[in-house]
């Protein structure tokens, strides 16, 4: 197994590593809160992170499954492409922006706008996640097993939010769904496969009301 | 209507005015179109070159070498830019120009050796077939933003902001919106698609220091980043951008076009390309990074007098895209009666934003796109390409400078007082710089 201490070892050199001759599983320590580590890798390779992490750690994700033993600072796993990303501490804002395939999954809490933009990836929070969540959100899912924060699924699209704590206010034009026997099925499904125990029973669907996908003067005051 | 003295009209309320508030009073909504400011502003019209006489030496016209060549992106890329003429071609989104005319301007672009860029939707495969040289937007939407095109792009440029909506996000408006766009931006068909202002992962220029570097960690430090800012507060804004770390910053003034935004945001935020340039330059001067961080300069440039003049005042290159669009048959006048229908007559189209272009630029209908064949548009533009560096050439020329990069404040002089005060380059006839206190 390949082997980075980030006290010695450069996380440019480390990247590069990944870049050029990426295979099997790599282990990486003292990552000391240093930005994007294992940004841009296109590879089925296994990488564990020993520590924290700080910004846009594993952005832009190909096929690796990223592991993070400990906290990520902003925008981790931004503009995931497959794979997966897991944080067992707390993930910072913006966690899985524009993601738009794989998995990222974060076993603590995910602070604001977590899930912003996302574009088809499946994020699944163990904790909570803070205000603007799902802001913008146009494809995929984004699973809160604790509370949301205030203005959930602001201006989402055609994403899709479950919950099982509670709601702050709801953002524009996001609202309550009827939670469908298939949704039931994907979101058990989703659970089992990123190994987060919960059960989906108790789980609310939010999604888009459409109110706002074509301007709409008698909607104005909600733009 | 026979002269009638007794019929007054008001300055305050003109005909456009009054027409205006018809409107808005019909519909309850702003007027949202294509094309760039259209109310006369300062320009580099206001500036003219003295050319070489008793006390500095002309070049030969056809004889004398002046160069036009330019490399973009010296700061930190292992593969900076190198163009053949300093004239770009600005980002456009696929969307709001059909496949056709992107192909057209890439295969222009590469015949001419300079560089195109692709905008808000992401990129096609037509656009990097046909562009030896494709700058890749990173933008606050993201749509269609992946990593496989960022590796094959030639540069990234992080938009921040754009000259015709400075602080504004895109619009695409659903009817626009094809399979294929739909497609390639992750959002279902026929809504309007309003694309985010901010960007979803970074805020202040700290953030974005940081941004870049994940950029160039992705690209293993290859490629050149480009900021692009909307002409504001440009002094602060190109002293952040180079803090955060940008190899080349893209200034855009406020006659910058637009496939479609709010008529208020095009004719009332942003300053002038004019003044755009000279805070942009001091700026860099300030920063000792003058021609270490390049400065492409776009807004209203018409023709290789602006191109020349934006050098003078010293940019490194500008870029065009109404122009480019005007080059390749936007407003010509043809198919009249389409102009019609939209309410509009070639020489005052501004309808972009309809998806019903007359001559195929902006759209995505099949049968309008058929009026844009790749080929004649791509001839069209490096005819017009052709004609902007010849006109530079003779400018240089005639200022003495074997390279187009040699033109310098000191060969211009200013037609108005505040072209003189934006420039800062003196009125016509005398020494008087207004703002200087000399
Ligand atoms: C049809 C059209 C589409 C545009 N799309 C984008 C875009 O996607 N991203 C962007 O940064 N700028 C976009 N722009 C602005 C141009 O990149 C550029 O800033 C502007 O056209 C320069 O001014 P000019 O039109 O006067 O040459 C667009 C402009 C036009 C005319
Ligand atoms: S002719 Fe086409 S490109 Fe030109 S302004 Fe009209 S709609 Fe836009």
């Amino acid at each position: 197994m390949a082997a980075f201490d980030l006290n010695t070892d450069s996380v440019r050199v480390l990247n590069q590593h990944l870049h050029d001759s990426p295979s099997g599983t790599l282990s990486v320590t003292n990552p000391g809160g240093r930005h994007c580590i294992a940004c841009g890798i296109d590879a089925p390779v296994e990488v564990s992170i020993d520590g924290h992490v700080g910004y846009y750690c594993a952005g832009m994700n190909k096929q690796a499954k990223i592991t993070i033993a400990g906290n990520a600072g902003p925008g981790v796993a931004e503009n995931i492409m497959s794979g997966s990303v897991r944080v067992k501490g707390n993930a910072s804002q913006y966690a899985g922006a524009s993601g738009r395939g794989g998995a990222l999954i974060i076993e603590g809490d995910a602070s604001t706008r977590c899930g912003i933009s996302m574009k088809g990836v499946d994020i699944v929070v163990a904790g909570s996640v803070g205000h603007m969540s799902a802001f913008l959100a146009q494809k995929g899912r984004l699973v809160i097993c604790g509370d949301a924060g205030d203005f959930l699924g602001d201006s989402i699209y055609e994403a899709t939010i479950y919950v099982r704590g509670n709601v702050g206010e709801l953002g524009a034009d996001c609202i309550e769904k009827e939670m469908t026997a298939d949704h039931v099925q994907g979101l058990k499904q989703l659970l089992a496969a990123t190994g987060v125990a919960a059960n989906v029973n108790d789980f609310r669907r939010y999604g888009s009301a459409r109110k706002l996908y074509n301007f709409n003067i008698d909607h104005a005051d909600d733009y | 209507m026979s002269h009638n003295k007794s019929l007054r009209a008001s300055a305050t309320f003109s005909q456009q005015v009054l027409d205006e508030i018809h409107r808005a009073a019909d519909q309850g909504i702003y007027e949202i179109r294509g094309f760039g400011a259209k109310r006369s502003l300062p320009t580099f019209d206001d500036l003219v070159f003295l050319g070489a006489s008793m006390s500095r030496y002309p070049l030969e016209g056809y004889r004398e070498k002046c160069a036009t060549d330019v490399v973009l992106g010296t700061r930190y890329a292992r593969r900076p830019i190198k163009l053949k003429i300093p004239i770009t071609i600005a980002g456009m989104s696929f969307g709001a120009l059909g496949a056709n005319a992107k192909e057209a301007l890439g295969r222009a672009a590469t015949a001419m050796g300079t560089s195109t860029t692709t905008g808000d939707g992401g990129m096609t495969e037509e656009e990097r077939q046909s562009s030896k040289i494709l700058v890749y937007q990173v933008l606050p939407s993201r749509y269609g933003l992946n990593p496989d095109d960022v590796r094959r792009a030639d540069a990234l440029e992080v938009v921040v902001g754009q000259g015709a909506k400075p602080g504004g996000g895109g619009m695409l408006l659903g009817h626009k919106i094809t399979e294929r766009v739909a497609e390639m931006r992750d959002l279902p068909q026929d809504i309007d698609q309003r694309s985010a202002c901010r960007h979803p992962d970074w805020t202040g220029p700290d953030d974005l220091a940081i941004k870049i570097q994940e950029l160039r960690e992705i690209t293993d430090w290859a490629i050149p980043i480009y900021i692009k800012i909307g002409a504001t507060r440009v002094s602060y804004d190109v002293a952040l951008a180079v803090k955060s770390g940008a190899d080349v910053i893209v200034v855009d003034g406020m006659q910058g076009g637009t496939a479609a935004t709010q008529d208020v945001f095009i004719e009332h935020v942003g300053i002038p390309t004019l003044p755009a340039v000279r805070m942009a330059v001091e700026a860099l001067q300030e920063l000792g990074m003058h021609r270490k961080v390049q400065l492409i300069v776009s807004g209203g440039i018409r023709s290789g007098a602006d191109v020349a003049k934006a050098l003078a005042l010293g940019a490194d290159a500008v870029s065009i895209g109404s122009a480019a669009m005007v080059a390749m048959g936007c407003n010509r006048n043809i198919f009249v009666e389409d102009y019609e229908a939209l309410g509009t007559a070639p020489g005052y189209c501004h309808h972009c934003h309809t998806g019903r272009c007359p001559v195929g630029i902006t759209t995505q209908d099949a049968e309008l796109e058929e009026r844009l064949q790749p080929e004649q548009g791509a001839r069209w533009l490096k005819n017009y390409l052709t004609t902007m560096v010849l006109e530079l050439q003779t400018l240089a020329r005639a200022c003495g400078k074997t390279h187009v990069l040699n033109l310098e404040p000191e060969d211009l002089t200013a037609l108005t007082i505040e072209a003189a005060a934006m420039a800062k380059v003196p009125l016509a006839g005398t020494n008087w710089i207004p703002g200087n206190n000399k």
